[in-house]
């Protein structure tokens, strides 16, 4: 200590270094923190595919994103016709086989009661929406499209009254090959769709025919084709994606 | 002459800039993890392509390619640490009047022209600065214009529908991609350039920014008195 008594006091060349010494050892212990932080970040068990405390971050922003800045009257940006670009097939998972389209049903499981089957023209008898938004690819590119179909929220109150106090919904391709998992207030916002319609034509094979779901609050991923199963749980159901270190809320 | 002990920078501005340079070299990391998986830009005109950004070797020598995942976790993350740091000192340098020091005046534009040049070799004289030079002011004002850009944009992408008013204002989704992107790219610019400069500024401005001081020549009691105010 330069100041306690009966000590010559540090010339400021010997001050210097003092100090110097001190601050390097310091950046010296920060350095080799930074370093084994990162090295227990990237080398903690794995959740879903990514290491576990990147995964509780991603919750804690998903709590964050739900309380303080979601809300159904925030929607997706819409776009004039002039403006659809030609979106391209970016995925085939779940639809490998092709299937008979006319045999094809909704296998829907309502939060409470009996599972029931739904019917391509029970969807379509419920009013049309249309929509022209940006549909976002996780990858970072984006294509302007126009969809038409239910909204998912009407067909919710149709044909499963009562399950929208679940905290989640669910849905599978025919034969479990791809499904997603989304929370309620995404599935009841009012731009979320069951869609039948793609740019002016029917929704072909490739973009998920019969029935697909268009969800501009989320990211593509979570937009499933050729819907085989709809379910209403407390659970979060399985994710495709969310189960290959993709964040499950992945929300917009 | 006596040499007496200078405080160049202050403590929390020491700790503000060694936390926010592994933070940000891990976003840029992160980032190009998550540009990697769609990376349409390039340096060209119309139908010519200079420059890939970036070539397939780029990410493959580096191990950047197949770790969207990782790379878009890892940046979500991070972000808070970056941009609570970085709030904190744009905070701090505005209650501690710091900003004094560090915000460009008028006359820094024109003497900032006189400092490149000097450095660049020329036999320019350098005029007379506080802290920092003018050119220093400009630059360290302008990186943390651009860390701000940075959070706003990259919210805009980040949430573009609950934000859309957010993505509106950066001209739109691509856009807000596209101005990301390139302001990372200032960061690897405003890094080389940094460090060629310390490199030039030698062991003792390298070593206050560590430890904060310096020695410095005492000044006479005519100086002191023509600083005196």
């Amino acid at each position: 200590m330069a100041t306690e008594k009966g000590k010559t006091p540090l010339t400021p060349e010997q001050e210097l270094a003092r100090r110097s010494r001190r601050s390097f050892v310091a950046l010296g212990a920060g350095a080799v923190g930074a370093a084994a932080g990162w090295y227990w970040l990237n080398n903690s068990p794995l959740e879903d595919e990514i290491p576990h405390p990147l995964r509780s971050v991603l919750r804690v922003n998903e709590k964050v994103v739900r309380k303080a800045l979601y809300s159904e009257g925030h929607l997706a940006r819409t776009y004039p016709a002039s403006a659809i670009g030609r979106i391209k097939v970016n995925g085939e998972i779940g639809m490998e086989e092709p299937i008979d389209v006319s045999a094809w049903h909704i296998e829907l499981a309502p939060f409470e009661g009996q599972e029931r089957h739904i019917s391509l023209a029970d969807v379509r008898s419920l009013p049309r929406f249309e929509e022209i938004i940006d549909f976002k690819c996780v990858e970072g590119w984006s294509t302007v499209t126009q969809f038409a179909g239910a909204r998912l929220s009407d067909f919710t109150a149709k044909y499963a009254p009562g399950s929208e106090k679940a905290a989640y919904v669910g849905m599978q391709c025919p034969g479990n090959g791809y499904y997603v998992g989304f929370d309620m207030p995404s599935a009841l916002h009012p731009q979320t769709l069951l869609a039948w319609e793609m740019n002016g034509a029917p929704l072909s094979d490739k973009h998920g025919a019969p029935l697909r779901l268009v969800m501009p609050v989320k990211y593509g991923i979570k937009n499933i084709k050729r819907i085989g199963r709809i379910e209403y749980t407390n659970k979060p159901p399985a994710d495709y994606w969310g189960e290959q270190g993709y964040d499950y809320y992945s929300g917009l | 002459m006596l040499k007496i002990l200078e405080e160049k920078h202050k403590l929390a501005t020491r700790w503000f800039h060694w936390i926010n340079f592994p933070v940000l070299a891990a976003m840029i990391y992160s980032g190009v993890l998550i540009y990697w998986s769609y990376d349409p830009y390039r340096i060209g005109l119309g139908n010519v392509t200079l420059f890939h950004l970036f070539p397939t070797k780029f990410y493959e020598r580096l191990g950047l390619d197949g770790n969207l995942a990782l790379g878009m976790a890892l940046h979500f993350v991070l972000a808070w640490i970056f941009a609570l740091n970085g709030i904190a000192y744009v905070a701090y340098t505005f209650i501690s009047g710091e900003w004094r020091e560090l915000l460009p005046e008028r006359r820094s534009f024109g003497e900032a022209v006189q400092v490149a040049m000097h450095d660049a070799g020329f036999k320019v004289p350098l005029p007379p600065q506080g802290r920092y030079n003018a050119a220093q002011r400009i630059t360290y004002s302008a990186i943390i214009v651009m860390g701000w850009l940075s959070l706003v944009t990259g919210l805009a992408i980040y949430k573009p529908a609950q934000l859309h008013w957010l993505t509106a204002l950066c001209g739109g989704y691509e856009w807000a991609r596209w101005e990301h992107f390139w302001l990372m790219m200032g960061y690897v610019a405003f890094f080389a350039i940094h460090i060629a400069q310390v490199v030039r500024a030698g062991w003792a401005n390298f070593r206050a920014m560590v430890c904060g001081y310096d020695l410095a020549g005492r000044p006479s009691v005519k100086e002191e008195r023509a600083h005196g105010d």
